[in-house]
């Protein structure tokens, strides 16, 4: 009798690939160490404050992780692209102060202001990215440099213009009201005020992510962040890449300092110091990796909602809010080796 | 030495490309030079790639190969001499004109982003797209789908191509980017060293894709130093040497052995051997160096021997 040996069953699955179950999928992703942190975050505030899960008071935590979240999905999508931006805190107060200022000193309608403030954004963004991409500085020293000069300029400029650290009041111009019903109002869903920056901020996410999954620019945003030789090489247009990415966060900034303008009616010269920091962290909690190349749109987004709860998290438990900064401090600390741990633990599987 | 070198005058004169049997290469140098500042990098390097054919370009570190593909691939311009492709003379001002014209460059460090999923660097740089305006996204299935297949046929048995290209290994990710350049309808392909870094069954299966891509009918640059990988799958080769070309021969001129003594230079192991002696005293050393000038010297000899 002749030994017979049974053919090896021919699956479609190759061999080497072992089985991963949905979860360990799942855990692969970037933002995913940010969610977890999300979660357990919420859990905790839910239950040491009765008042933390009220329709009302989520609303408000929105609104708190939107003003650090439109923000943070520039930031993210060019952490990714492999830089960062030093300029942003400061940016968003040069654009609402060149609407405020503009129109103003012209007496125009307000949307004039709004128009003129969105080329500055653009072009703040664009001289960085340009400075970037000729000197081939690291994007540190460009736009630290770019914050230093734009702080100096919100300063001096509110002062030699409208003589005072405030920008004069514009609530009397033609078009406010329709440019404070555009950028800050609230939209009422089911009797809960919700403002209008959420939907922003929603959107952005939105389009960012559909940006980075699907369009070949996404496809180069990862690559420029990942290897910037490389995508050259195989043809990648890495300057214009990366010059958009400076003028996306500028973008962003636009609907921020826009917001910041019309929710009341003047801006302080002197704010946005510091704010730099929110954004480059909440995309740092959210999975972008610093040195770039990998990251999500909605990790950004999961990392400026953390920020949002912790903020008015606080607050609503009753603590002193000195204790904030050090929560941020530690939740900043505990994300990024959740990050770390997470994602070893997915290339391993 | 022997071997009939092809005549640097008569070069590229009268010569038919084998496949359209017309007298026109598919890419042609004539004279090339280039240099930087003061620094002469390439002088006068005269060669020829024609369809379904792989040019060699051999030398050791420094003897300008680099800077020889720099130029063809459109990261460099010449200074010195025309480049001809297809009959035309051009200069590439980037890496995209060199591309365009159909010239596709595998680099040493194989121009793959690490990180990203292997379906998105096979496509990067030309992504498919459905939609128009600005609702234009990538087909990502049908991208999927292509790179799976132009795998398969060069014979790359792949576990999943949604896996980052950092976890391959250095031999499948020489043959991805081969792939890549075959797919989007490169006429020649320059393989920068694709064999350096790898074990001797990896450099096989490399070297089985050049053959491959040959046979599709490619004009193949392969640029290594290492004779040995060059002599099973080339039919011309040049020899560089400090920037400038020491020999230029076909397949049917020149034996492994003779590639290889004029690789290691027989000429200057004797020169060396004879300044040891001057010098005496080094008696161990020159005993080798002498044995080694021996052992290229029989080498050449008996590989003329068979021939004639």
């Amino acid at each position: 009798m002749a030994l017979v040996t049974a053919p090896a069953p021919k699956t479609a699955a190759d061999e080497r690939v072992a089985k991963r179950g949905p979860l360990s999928k799942l855990m692969a992703r970037p933002e995913v160490g940010a969610l977890v942190g999300a979660v357990v975050l919420f859990i905790f505030f839910a239950s040491v404050s009765g008042t933390f899960t009220q329709p009302n008071a989520l609303a408000t935590i929105l609104y708190g992780s939107s003003t650090i979240g439109i923000m943070a999905v520039g930031v993210s999508l060019l952490m990714i692209g492999g830089e960062f931006d030093l300029s942003t805190g400061v940016a968003v107060i040069s654009s609402a102060l060149t609407a405020s200022l503009f129109s103003w000193y012209f007496s125009m309608n307000a949307w004039v202001g709004v128009v003129i403030a969105l080329l500055v954004s653009l072009s703040i963004g664009f001289i960085n990215g340009w400075i970037l991409v000729k000197t081939k500085l690291p994007s540190f020293i460009v736009t630290l440099a770019t914050f230093l000069m734009l702080t100096g300029l919100n300063l001096a400029l509110t002062r030699l213009i409208g003589g005072s650290v405030s920008s004069p009041s514009i609530s009397k111009l033609d078009g406010f009201d329709s440019a404070h019903a555009v950028f800050a109002s609230s939209i009422s869903i089911g009797g809960v005020e919700v403002k209008i920056t959420v939907f922003f901020w929603i959107i952005l996410v939105a389009v960012a992510s559909w940006v980075l999954l699907r369009t070949k620019v996404g496809n180069w945003i990862f690559a420029v962040g990942g290897d910037a030789n490389a995508a050259r090489a195989v043809g990648v247009p890495v300057t214009k890449t990366k010059i958009g990415l400076f003028m996306a966060v500028g973008f962003c900034g636009w609907i921020l300092g826009m917001h910041n303008l019309f929710a009341f009616d003047a801006v302080q010269s002197g704010e946005g110091v510091g704010n730099e920091f929110l954004y480059i962290i909440a995309a740092v909690i959210g999975g972008c990796l610093l040195t770039g190349g990998y990251g999500s749109a909605v990790g950004g987004a999961i990392g400026a909602f953390i920020f949002g709860m912790a903020n008015k998290g606080i607050v609503y438990a009753q603590w002193n809010p000195d204790w904030f900064k050090f929560f941020l401090g530690l939740m900043l600390l505990l994300a990024t080796i959740v990050n770390l741990i997470v994602k070893r633990r997915a290339e391993l599987k | 030495m022997n071997a009939k070198q092809i005549d640097q005058q008569t070069l590229l004169r009268d010569e038919k490309d084998p496949l359209t049997h017309t007298p026109v290469h598919l890419l042609s140098l004539d004279g090339v030079g280039k240099h930087y500042g003061n620094i002469i990098a390439l002088r006068n390097v005269t060669m020829a790639v024609d369809n379904g054919r792989v040019t060699c370009v051999l030398g050791d570190n420094g003897a300008g190969k680099s800077t020889l593909i720099k130029i063809i691939a459109g990261l460099h311009q010449h200074d010195e001499g025309v480049l001809h492709v297809m009959g035309d003379e051009r200069k590439f001002n980037s890496p995209r004109d060199a591309l365009d014209a159909g010239i596709a460059t595998v680099y040493q460090d194989l121009a793959v982003v690490p990180l990203m999923p292997i379906w998105r660097n096979f496509f990067l740089g030309s992504e498919l797209t459905t939609g128009f305006g600005p609702f234009k996204s990538m087909d990502v299935q049908k991208m999927k789908d292509i790179t799976l297949k132009e795998l398969a046929q060069m014979g790359i048995d792949l576990r999943d191509v949604e896996q980052p290209i950092g976890q391959l290994s250095g031999g499948e990710r020489q043959c991805v980017a081969i792939a890549r350049a075959v797919y989007f309808g490169a006429k020649v392909l320059i393989l920068d060293e694709p064999t350096a870094a790898l074990g001797v069954k990896q450099s096989g299966v490399v070297l089985r894709y050049i053959l491959q891509a040959r046979d599709r009918g490619l004009g193949v640059i392969f640029i290594t130093h290492n004779p040995h990988h060059a002599f099973p799958v080339g039919d011309r080769f040049l020899l560089l040497k400090r920037g400038k070309s020491i020999g230029y021969y076909d397949k049917k001129d020149i034996t492994l052995d003779e590639l290889t003594a004029q690789m290691a230079g027989g000429a200057e192991l004797a020169e060396l051997a004879h300044e040891l002696e001057q010098l005496g005293g080094h008696t161990q050393a020159l005993k080798e160096v002498q044995a080694e000038v021996a052992e290229v010297a029989d080498a050449a000899y008996e590989s003329n021997a068979k021939r004639h």
